[in-house]
């Protein structure tokens, strides 16, 4: 039974806020993500701020405490990670991209789509909350390890620790309904003639990131449950005295934590993927390399985490275990990067704005990924650990993957979500102000890190190797970079809104791309497809030789070899 | 619908019968009072167990391949979990460090020991 | 209701897209159990004293759970069978009795927990019992939301409808079933 069968046109209310339909559910996490995206920007400006200047009245703030600052930093990481991050790369583009690049017509379980994005959009409103409550939201860093995050009495805030909690929690549900959607979907929901290896990078690369963090969730489900117990039962699961560890929190907590970085990473490297084979009118080079890799990465990625770890007194023959694997995850990682670049290789390349971003993408992460080797050897991360070197190198992979190859999709893809083309000038200037804003930003930290300046401090006065003046002039450089940045997200906002009434109409297929999504209207119909497509080839058919076009559709049938616009 | 089309239906009533059975030797079990016993009939019949309703009540057996080998990396990888954090949790005390609260906690345990019933 | 989509009917991948679900909600919950058992096997493992908390759980009423569980697996899968064949109403019966059994399960582990809390055994007693509670609570709120879906799935297949339901339930029924069949030697018999 077609779900395009004719039925009353819904309400406002039915139509964008109660639907069920992906595309719908798909903005409104997109929304979300770029409204928190938003708050916490704003908190990096205000401990920034505090960095460059410290005891100063932040523009649009007011002063900032000790305990705001631990709060700032805190609740920065957390929102970026959990309610950006995520969001925008998974829940997002997933729920966009999926059914309309596997050839169906909305998710599986479409209600239970919805209720996911309403439990997210719960968490996030929990999560906002925790700034208004008494005693101040959670202090205790993204990573909140007990003690501090398992008693009032060294956090200060008892309704934000537990509020923090909350919220991540019913975070981590929402993802775990929709992520089981994703990977039943693109499972069983292809369209005919679409084997596993004709799925585009992109779908496979948020499946297998959904499998990931399926997985690598559940302990940490347990470890919160029994932290929240801790927290308002009086229970001592992470207290030394009581018979508990907290040990075993930092365990289960990263080994969640790290696999969590790469349940955001693939879906970036997905995106770029796609992006650079379209705007390189080039095969994509080594589609299962890629595939087998990812896998490898996925299951390499669950058993490197205690190198997070390695000055918390784990044991040390472990911290050689964890070592040694964490040195290997990296190859191939690598390796992905450069199969990305032999996509480039003889290609005839296009630099349209998503693919600027695209390339940007490879250069920034592998500086993140070559640092984080210092990291991961445990030698050397007993000098470099809680520095700002750890800072810099987890930006160098995480605005990648966050903000860069996050707006590679959304210039990428904007055309098909809107019906409209993004002004490609201004799209540019953007792309230019925030690279050089971004590297401006984070560059000095790999400088100050290894001169000594540790994380999470509210300022270095009173510490006279840090307190010097050429250190601190590197802290007001990265928030010049800062500074720079911020401005041109506006200009990315403005050309965004702007574009939705006034840009230039978009045709069905303006990038000339061959995935199943550019061959429905801009944007699509409710139902997706007015007849379900049979798939016949693989998506990157670029430049395939004896075609007159070089590009060629997924679903258009073998026999037309001559090719039509 | 089952994709299986008509699957072999076994004797439910029995397999239900046999798990019954193993359920009562392994509480027998306690009674023996030989400490590795115990723990090998209350765990090697868990594992049996399990591995009945699983083949039987849930046809992990039969069902599309991917699902037992999905099941069996899960295991792994909780595995995996309990490698990598029991020599830091479990044990209290290890190269270069030891964990006093635990120790103590043993110690103190050990000695104000209530007489345990049955 | 609008209709289901053409996404849910497919099954590219060899088997329907609901039974495909649970599963993965199975596999999932295998790292929940998992990460928390785990945890607890090695707080046991390196705390020989608290075999002495241990010696007060009530070990008949914990195998009596045991066989409730047991039983209603059987009426699960019992209530499959006749899905299979195309009974709805008679797998409708068959669900409410596992529900029963769960039900059952329930009442006991209240009037165990109740016995535990009035000798001074609660959450915050030390750390077998904070394990015991928590592990043991977790599993029971598994017990009470499986509970509700299978009336839920059995007032469907009263109708004759959904009957491919009644194995999906089932699936995940089991699952809590084996939990339980792991809890009980650890927290009854292994001290």
């Amino acid at each position: 039974m077609s779900a395009t069968a004719v039925h009353a046109e819904p309400s406002f209310f039915r139509k964008y806020l109660w639907s069920t339909d992906h595309k719908v559910i798909a903005m409104q996490y997109f929304f979300t993500g770029m409204f928190m995206a938003l708050v916490g920007g704003f908190l990096a400006y205000v401990f920034r701020m505090q960095l460059a200047n410290p005891g100063q009245h932040v523009p649009g703030y007011g002063v900032v405490t000790p305990n705001e600052y631990n709060s700032l930093v805190t609740l920065h990481g957390t929102i970026m990670i959990f309610w950006v991050a995520m969001p925008m790369l998974i829940a997002a583009f997933g729920n966009f991209l999926i059914p309309l690049m596997i050839g169906c017509d909305d998710m599986a379980f479409p209600r239970i789509n919805r209720l996911s994005y309403q439990i997210f959009f719960l968490s996030a409103v929990v999560i906002l909350s925790s700034f208004f409550v008494p005693g101040g939201p959670f202090g205790g860093a993204w990573t909140a390890y007990p003690p501090l995050s398992a008693k009032a009495a060294y956090n200060l805030a008892p309704w934000g620790a537990s509020v923090w909690l909350l919220a991540v929690a019913l975070e981590f549900v929402a993802f775990l309904l929709g992520g089981i959607n994703f990977v039943v979907t693109t499972m069983n929901g292809r369209a005919p003639g679409m084997k596993m290896f004709d799925i585009p990078i992109v779908v496979w690369m948020i499946v297998v990131a959904s499998i990931i963090f399926m997985f690598s969730v559940g302990p940490l489900v347990a470890g919160a449950v029994m932290l929240l117990f801790d927290q308002l039962l009086g229970t001592g699961f992470y207290d030394p005295g009581r018979g508990g560890d907290p040990l075993l929190w930092q365990h289960l907590f990263w080994f969640f934590g790290h696999p969590e970085v790469y349940v955001v990473l693939l879906p970036a490297m997905g995106i770029v993927a796609d992006v650079l084979a379209v705007f390189a009118r080039k095969k994509l080079f080594g589609y299962r390399t890629i595939l087998y890799t990812t896998w490898a990465v996925g299951v390499l990625s669950f058993v490197v985490w205690a190198h997070h770890q390695f000055v918390a007194g784990i044991d040390p023959r472990m911290a050689n275990v964890f070592t040694v694997t964490t040195l290997i995850i990296s190859i191939p990682v690598t390796e992905m990067c450069f199969v990305y670049i032999a996509t480039l290789y003889g290609g005839s390349i296009r630099f349209t704005t998503p693919m600027l971003w695209a390339l940007a993408f490879i250069a920034e992460f592998l500086i993140g990924g070559v640092t984080g080797i210092f990291l991961g050897s445990s030698g050397t991360d007993i000098y470099l650990h809680d520095t700002y070197f750890v800072i810099a190198h987890f930006h160098y992979t995480f605005v990648p993957i966050a903000i860069i190859a996050v707006f590679a999709g959304i210039y990428y893809w904007y055309p098909k979500m809107f019906g409209r083309m993004l002004n490609e000038t201004w799209g540019k200037i953007h792309f230019w102000g925030s690279i050089v804003g971004f590297n401006l930003a984070f560059i000095p930290m790999f400088m100050t890190g290894l001169a000594g300046d540790p994380r999470r401090y509210f300022n270095y006065s009173q510490f006279a190797e840090q307190a010097t003046p050429a250190l601190q002039h590197l802290r007001m450089l990265s928030t010049g970079g800062l500074l720079i940045f911020i401005p041109f997200q506006f200009i990315f906002l403005i050309n965004f809104f702007w574009s939705l009434r006034h840009g230039k109409q978009a045709e069905m297929n303006p990038w000339h791309a061959n995935t199943l999504e550019w061959t429905v209207p801009s944007p699509p119909p409710h139902g997706n497809f007015a007849e379900m497509p049979t798939v016949y080839r693989g998506p990157y058919e670029y430049g395939a030789p004896g075609r007159a076009a070089d590009f060629w559709p997924q679903n258009e049938p073998a026999y037309n070899l001559g090719g039509d616009d | 619908m089952s994709s299986q089309g008509h699957i072999h239906h076994p004797n439910y009533v029995q397999i239900w019968a046999v798990l019954v059975v193993l359920a009562v030797i392994s509480v027998l079990g306690t009674f023996t009072g030989i400490r590795w016993l115990i723990v090998l009939l209350a765990f090697g019949i868990a594992v049996v167990k399990a591995y009945l309703v699983a083949k039987n009540f849930m046809h992990v057996t039969i069902e599309q391949r991917f699902v037992p080998y999905l099941l069996i990396i899960c295991l792994a990888f909780v595995a995996v979990l309990f490698a990598g954090v029991a020599p830091d949790v479990m044990k209290h005390r290890g190269l270069f460090w030891e964990n006093r609260a635990a120790q103590q906690a043993v110690e103190a345990g050990s000695h104000a020991a209530a007489p345990a019933h049955e | 209701m609008t209709s289901k989509p053409i996404a849910t009917a497919r099954t590219a991948a060899g088997l329907p897209t609901a039974r495909l679900v649970v599963w993965w909600v199975v596999a999932s919950e295998i790292f929940i159990f998992g990460g928390l058992l785990a945890s607890y096997v090695m707080h046991r493992l390196g705390h020989p004293e608290w075999a002495f908390q241990a010696a007060h759980t009530n070990t008949w009423a914990g195998a009596f759970n045991t066989l409730v569980l047991l039983t209603s697996s059987l009426f699960a899968v019992l209530g499959h069978k006749a899905a299979d064949s195309g009974d709805g109403p008679r797998a409708a019966r068959l669900l409410r009795l596992t529900a029963l059994g769960g039900l059952t399960f329930l009442c006991v582990k209240a009037l165990e927990w109740t016995h535990e809390i009035r000798e001074g055994f609660v959450l915050s007693s030390g750390g077998f019992w904070s394990f015991y509670y928590t592990a043991a609570g977790l599993h029971a709120a598994h017990v009470l939301v499986g509970m509700i879906i299978l009336l839920v799935v059995a007032a469907d297949a009263a109708r004759n409808q959904e009957l491919h339901r009644v194995e999906c339930i089932g699936i995940y029924w089991h699952f809590v079933d084996i939990i339980w069949i792991f809890l009980f030697p650890l927290l009854y018999i292994a001290r």
